[in-house]
């Protein structure tokens, strides 16, 4: 090296300032080692003051292999990142002295979807290339002009047809593209013809895929193409100087190494990847599955070397270090859709931009070290993204982006959205015993004096989660403080739901019955409001001639109670501040008024403790008259499907004609005799112990009959249970709302919108599973009607088994095992194979159908296979 | 059916006779005992109507992959349908294929079971495939459809309805699919599809139609339990026995066979100019380059020309079923190949299978994407490297050639291929047949099966059925797909 002290001057520099990059240009007659370089120069770029430390060639060639070991002794191969031939280097210098490039977000509309897009070395002009598109637009402040139309001809063939466009990187007027037909084409824009198209190489068979210049070789052009092969052309021949056969699929993506002169990556659709030495075109030198299913890009680090970002159809973009022996993922991004195409930030380590394949059409920068939000996105295409650039290699604020909804974006990084910005840093969980954990910023807890330290010492900062702060994350460094409210353990509040879920009948039996034994349920648990509604429900929508009701039964029982009590309750109902109701029923129902009143009230007098007494009182008012279902529907339905009906009808459908069967259950006598045998219904029961069941019974059969008019339909009730519903969901008893639902079926359901009672359904199936009530969800999913929820337990019914005889795992189909043709699961009874319940004992682990072995237990407690085991089964 | 049916009646050899006499004895014993029980006996011989009893049979007795999935596919479903048999020949596909049915049929996905039993009626009935109609018939059935669908699609509820008119356009013009269909689907207020429930339902129809034209394209035969597979007429004594039939002796001497045969000896010379060509096709390439200009004519008229050829006589009509009846419409391809419209073309570079389509079924219906990439991959790159007699054949230029025509016969254009090479490789006969195949496969005839490439056995002829299966099944898929993501952006 002659001017070794311009080295050591240059070295020291770049220390002291930390110069982002250096340009190394040089010049020797010959290339051999040792030869003396005429022209040596460096040159700092990055910020705006350049030193430029000698230049002096117009024209420089450079064999880089000796200039690279050259340079490797001195040990600054760091720092450095381009070697070019510098014939503009006065481009260069207007281009970064000139304090940046400035710009706004714009966009232009193109005439046809693009493929792919490349800026030019100065960041001044970008080329656009699709199938029915060429073009080169000027980059203005304010907008994109166009600036040349590459597609000439009247019929243009398909070498204009693009797949992938690349600007060289040092010689401006050269570009190249990929034709979908297979062919390479190169274009000299210097060129004085209308149509620039310079070489044209058709040695692949099939549709290229990529591009890619050598970044410092200047006849040095890469392609990769869906026949296998990789191609190495130099410019001034017309042939491929060599051909690299990857011996496997389609490549997707070619890319030099920024750092090493020989070595390039290319990425293959069966999920491949391979490093090449440009000068073995016989074999790879290293190769390693990176993703399943194709690998459709990848980008080399610009400053680390040996980091490879790659970007498969299986949504993730994964990074690689291949310093090491094995290539090692260092980090790894799961994105919501195949990974077009990834390009690193430019100035910022641990950035790098990605864009989808499919479906999504936002592009995301991505911190890798933060993989699970975007840094940051942009949201301006309507359709795929099919190409992005940084505008400047040394800028990172600038993006550029072409698309298939026929728009070219220039984005700038302040208009991007920040998704992390967005997100909630609150956390909130309730634990199975009613424990509420709250993470929030420790800015927001820490004012609160009630905190108390966990026991056990301060946990804020166990070992495992300590993060040290990273000054190069541009992430806002957050603590939160996690706050565990405990609630008393006496105050067993969450028993009452798990009591009622247990207890509550959500089908099975007549409506009636339903509504009164879940009234009684709620009842016992002191709960009267809910009781009271459960019992207004029945007399709402069943039928009031209905012998269901407790009437003569009760008034055969209780019949010699002097009527006197009536009157006694009429003066509570008044006492209750209900006069005026009650009033209002009177002149409407005149005749009957003195009936109704006792009835009426006793409604109300159940309700005393109940803020809801007027609400429900209006509702009492009409329950007699509300017999309107469609009895003559239901009627003969019953009849006809009584048996069959029940038996056959399985999962989600079955709702329906089991409450068609139960409103009005006609087996009176059979009723009664049940009421009497067992506790009696809990409505008589309450009646009973108010004392007043008779008038309301008695009132209830004298007036039925003249009450039962047909304009007041059960549908007339449904504003009030829908605003019941709703009521009790708001509150929080959302299995109220759903309960209430289910047994009323086909009444209610209309009357609320889908998403409403999915919604009540969604929670009160999260209620109930982490509870651990199993079979409760499971039959509320069972009879749920949205199919929405009813689906929910038909998934992942899979089972999965392994083989008896080999243990070794069972493929998806079949009763056979592959491995060792054995039919695996028999039944130590029968010996046939088990299909569906298969029960077995955990000692000895033999077992078959579940009635051959119930069975066989019953006779002997020994194996049925004969094992000797004394089988225990619980 | 048929030509089943002629086939038992013919007569049979003496030699025959004489090595089944003794089994045929007490067959006929059997039969004469007169215990008023009717024994049903299979019409046709053996799964094919095309391919000897014999070589299906053989295959999965020599291969023991063959007879492990049989036995797999046995286990699973609870018999073995004449379409697996003929698919022994291929193991390897065979396997792929029956996971990804199994997982269409069985496995976790948005649609119910009937439902699925019933798109694949849907599906099979618009090609009067009875074979795969009654089997999903039987499926439909037993998973609890109502029968009263069957009656047609006007029994069928409204959802189902509206995907009828998805169902013929795929079948028959996938071309004319925009994304207002899709949008009709998806946007009927109570009656509409979910996109995963109709990208479930747009693999199932495409596969069922694919596969209607696997069933005509190797004649299978209908099982001996649905109807038409089997007859309860006494077998008549100048015939040989059931038995041996089943034993797959009967077709041997087929007079139309021997007629074959006779032929081959003519055309012996057919697999060595195809050799000879692809050679020179692969030589040549660099030589003579065609300009551009010149390669999408040579689309145009090859794809114009696949629309002109001349499909079937009508000579020979399957008598279609009473539940396929239900589902007929005038609709067809046919009306299209007369007219002669214009089919625009979709490029394959701007919206491929593994780049597109893959993405897109595989975020809505996880894992069928890969299931039916592998399906296709598998199909695509099988390959023994024989041709007829001949051993080490690269026979990639062949397949994807077959592979290309059958997707330029949809409009489907791949910018990297030279449709000369088409033209070169394929001859009329063999077009014939995979344009029949493709777009009415119900007019298959043995004629046309036999008449292509006598030379090749007919292992490889179902490979070929394989190839046309697939490559329009990812025809179909492309257009509907390409539809969906439309409507999407």
């Amino acid at each position: 090296m002659r001017e070794l002290s311009s080295w050591k001057f240059c070295e020291q520099h770049l220390t002291q300032k930390q110069a982002p990059l250096c340009v190394i240009l040089c010049r020797g007659p010959t290339f051999s080692p040792g030869s003396c370089y005429d022209h040596v120069g460096l040159w700092r770029l990055g910020s705006n003051k350049q030193s430029i430390m000698h230049l002096r060639q117009r024209e420089v060639n450079i064999f880089f292999s000796h200039f690279i070991e050259d340079y490797w002794v001195v040990g600054r191969e760091e720092r450095c990142r381009y070697f070019g031939a510098m014939e503009k280097m006065s481009r260069v210098t207007t281009a970064l002295g000139s304090s940046s490039i400035s710009g706004r977000t714009m966009f232009c509309h193109l005439d046809a979807p693009a493929n792919a897009i490349s800026v030019c070395r100065d960041a001044t002009q970008v080329v656009v290339a699709g199938r029915n598109i060429f073009k080169i637009y000027s980059l203005e402040e304010e907008q994109f002009v166009e600036k040349l139309n590459l597609r000439v001809g009247r019929k243009p063939s398909l070498n204009f047809s693009c797949a992938d466009v690349m600007w060289h990187q040092m010689e401006e007027n050269l570009l190249a593209t990929a034709a979908t037909n297979g062919a390479v084409v190169t274009w000299n824009l210097g060129k004085p013809s209308r149509n620039k198209q310079d070489q044209l190489f058709t040695e692949h068979k099939r549709t290229v895929n990529k591009v890619c210049f050598h970044p410092t070789e200047i006849y040095m052009l890469l392609s990769g193409s869906q026949d296998g092969y990789m191609k190495c052309f130099d410019l001034r021949k017309k042939e491929s100087v060599s051909t690299f056969s990857g011996q496997s699929e389609s490549v997707r993506d070619v890319q030099f190494s920024m750092k090493d002169y020989f070595t390039f990556a290319a990425s293959f659709e069966n999920g491949n990847v391979q490093l090449w030495d440009i000068r073995r075109p016989d074999r790879y030198e290293r190769m390693f599955t990176a993703h399943t299913g194709p690998v459709f890009c990848c980008d080399w680090h610009p400053d680390d070397r040996g980091w490879l970002a790659t970007g498969g159809r299986d949504k993730m973009v994964k990074v690689w270090d291949m310093t090491t022996n094995r290539a090692k993922e260092i980090y790894c991004v799961q994105t919501i859709a195949s990974v077009a195409r990834v390009k690193w930030r430019p100035e910022r380590r641990w950035h790098l931009a990605t864009c989808s394949m499919m479906v999504d059409h936002n592009i995301y920068v991505w911190d890798v070290r933060r993989p699970f939000i975007p840094f940051a996105t942009f949201e301006e295409h309507k359709d795929v993204t099919t190409g992005i650039v940084w505008r400047n290699q040394h800028d990172p604020y600038f993006l550029l982006s072409g698309s298939k909804d026929s728009t070219l974006y220039q984005h700038m990084f302040k208009d991007a959205s920040r998704p992390v910005d967005r997100a909630n840093p609150e956390g909130l969980c309730f634990g199975l015993f009613g424990d509420l954990a709250f993470a929030a910023k420790e800015s927001l807890i820490s004012g609160d004096a009630n905190r108390k330290p966990y026991p056990g010492g301060d946990r804020r900062y166990p070992i495992f989660f300590f993060k040290k702060p990273d000054p190069t994350e541009q992430f806002a460094n957050v603590s939160s403080a996690l706050s565990v409210f405990e609630s008393p353990v006496e105050s067993k509040h969450m028993d009452w739901l798990v009591t009622t879920a247990r207890l509550y009948l959500l089908s099975g039996k007549p409506f009636a019955e339903l509504c009164d034994h879940n009234a009684k349920v709620a009842k016992e648990l002191n709960r009267p409001q809910v009781s009271t509604t459960w019992t207004m429900l029945r007399i709402m929508f069943s039928d009031p001639a209905n012998p269901s009701t407790p009437g003569p039964n009760h008034i055969g029982k209780l019949g010699t109670l002097p009527l006197m009590n009536s009157f006694s309750m009429k003066e509570m109902g008044a006492g209750l501040g209900v006069e005026g109701r009650l009033d209002r029923s009177k002149g409407e129902s005149r005749q009957d008024n003195l009936h109704l009143e006792p009835g009426t009230s006793l409604i109300n007098s159940n309700n005393d403790e109940n803020e809801e007494t007027e609400g429900s009182d209006g509702q009492a008012e009409y329950m007699f008259g509300d017999a309107e279902l469609d009895d003559d529907d239901l009627y003969s339905m019953e009849h006809d499907n009584h048996g069959a009906e029940y038996q056959e009808y399985t999962l989600p459908q079955e709702a329906f004609p089991l409450r068609h069967e139960i409103i009005d259950n006609p087996s009176a006598p059979e009723h009664l005799q049940q009421d009497k045998a067992d506790s009696p219904h809990a409505s008589g029961n309450e009646a009973d112990i108010m004392c007043l069941t008779p008038i309301e019974s008695f009132s209830l059969i004298s007036i039925s009959q003249p009450l039962f008019s047909p304009h007041l339909p059960a549908q007339f009730f449904c504003p009030v249970v829908r605003e019941m519903l709703i009521h009790y969901a708001e509150q929080g008893d959302v299995q109220m709302a759903v309960s209430v639902l289910i047994v009323l079926g086909e009444r209610i359901r209309k009357e609320i919108d889908d998403l409403t009672q999915e919604h009540w359904y969604m929670s009160y199936i999260d209620l109930l599973q982490r509870l651990e009530l199993w079979n409760v969800s499971n039959e509320v999913i069972k009879l749920s009607t949205c199919s929405a929820i009813s689906c929910l337990n038909q998934t992942s019914t899979t089972l999965h088994i392994n083989c008896s005889n080999c243990k070794r795992p069972m493929s998806t189909k079949g009763w056979i095992c592959d491995r060792c043709h054995q039919c695996a699961s028999v039944c130590a009874v029968c010996h046939h194979v088990v299909k569906g319940l298969f029960v077995w004992c955990q000692g000895c682990s033999h077992g078959g159908h579940l009635e051959h072995v119930m069975n066989w237990l019953k006779s002997s407690s020994h194996c049925p296979a004969g094992c000797g085991h004394l089988c225990e089964y619980t | 059916m048929r030509h089943a049916t002629t086939a038992t009646e013919t007569m049979g050899h003496n030699s025959i006779i004489a090595t089944g006499l003794n089994i045929c004895s007490s067959c006929e014993q059997l039969s004469k005992k007169d215990l008023g029980i009717r024994i049903p006996r299979p019409v046709g011989s053996g799964p094919s109507r095309f391919i000897p009893e014999k070589e299906i049979l053989q295959v999965s007795k020599v291969d023991p992959r063959t007879q492990l999935i049989f036995e797999g596919a046995f286990a699973t479903l609870g018999h073995l349908d004449n379409i697996s048999l003929v698919m022994g020949f291929h193991p390897k596909y065979l396997d792929n294929f029956l996971k990804t049915q199994y997982y269409l049929l069985q496995m976790d996905g948005p649609l119910s079971l009937h439902y699925r039993h019933y798109i694949g009626i849907m599906a099979a009935a618009r090609h009067q495939c009875s074979y795969l109609v009654n089997l999903h018939v039987n499926d439909f059935l037993q998973v609890g459809g109502d029968s009263k669908w069957l009656n047609g699609l006007d029994g069928a509820p409204k959802k189902l309805q509206a995907l009828g008119e998805l169902n013929k356009i795929l079948a028959h013009r996938p071309w004319l699919l925009t994304k207002a269909h899709i949008e009709n689907l998806l946007k009927a207020e109570e009656h509409s599809w979910s996109l995963a429930e109709l990208i479930h339902a747009v693999v199932l129809l495409t596969h069922y139609h694919s596969l209607a034209s696997f069933t005509f394209g190797c004649g299978i035969t209908p099982e001996i339990h649905s109807d038409g597979g089997h007859t309860f007429r006494p077998p008549s004594l100048s015939q040989y026995c059931v038995c041996d039939i089943a034993n797959g002796n009967g077709n041997t001497n087929h007079p139309e066979e021997k007629f074959v045969n006779h032929q081959v000896s003519d055309f012996s010379g057919e697999v060595e100019v195809l050799m000879e060509r692809m050679k020179q096709l692969q030589e040549c390439r660099d030589d003579e380059e065609a300009s551009q200009e010149e390669m999408a004519t040579r689309f145009e008229r090859e794809k114009t020309e696949s629309m002109l050829v001349a499909t079937a006589e009508d000579e020979e009509c399957v008598p279609s079923r009473d539940v396929s009846r239900h589902f007929e419409d005038p609709y067809g391809y046919k009306d299209f190949s007369r007219r002669g419209e214009h089919v625009p073309t979709f490029r394959v570079q701007d919206y491929s299978w593994e780049d597109h389509g893959y993405s897109l079924v595989n975020r809505l219906y996880p894992d069928v994407g890969q299931l039916l990439d592998d399906k296709f991959q598998m199909a695509y790159n099988l390959t023994y490297n024989t041709m007829a007699t001949h051993k080490d054949v690269d026979t990639s230029m062949l397949r994807r050639a077959i592979w290309n025509y059958i997707h330029c016969m949809f409009g489907i254009r791949y910018d990297d291929y030279d449709y000369g090479e088409v033209n070169q490789l394929l001859d009329r006969s063999f077009k014939v047949y995979i344009k029949t195949m493709v777009c009415n496969p119900e007019k298959t005839t043995k004629r046309m099966y036999d008449s292509f490439w006598r030379q090749f056995q007919h292992s490889e002829k179902v490979h070929v059925n394989l190839l046309l299966m697939e490559a329009r099944m990812q025809a179909e898929l492309l257009y509907a797909l390409r539809a969906i993501t439309r409507y999407m952006t």
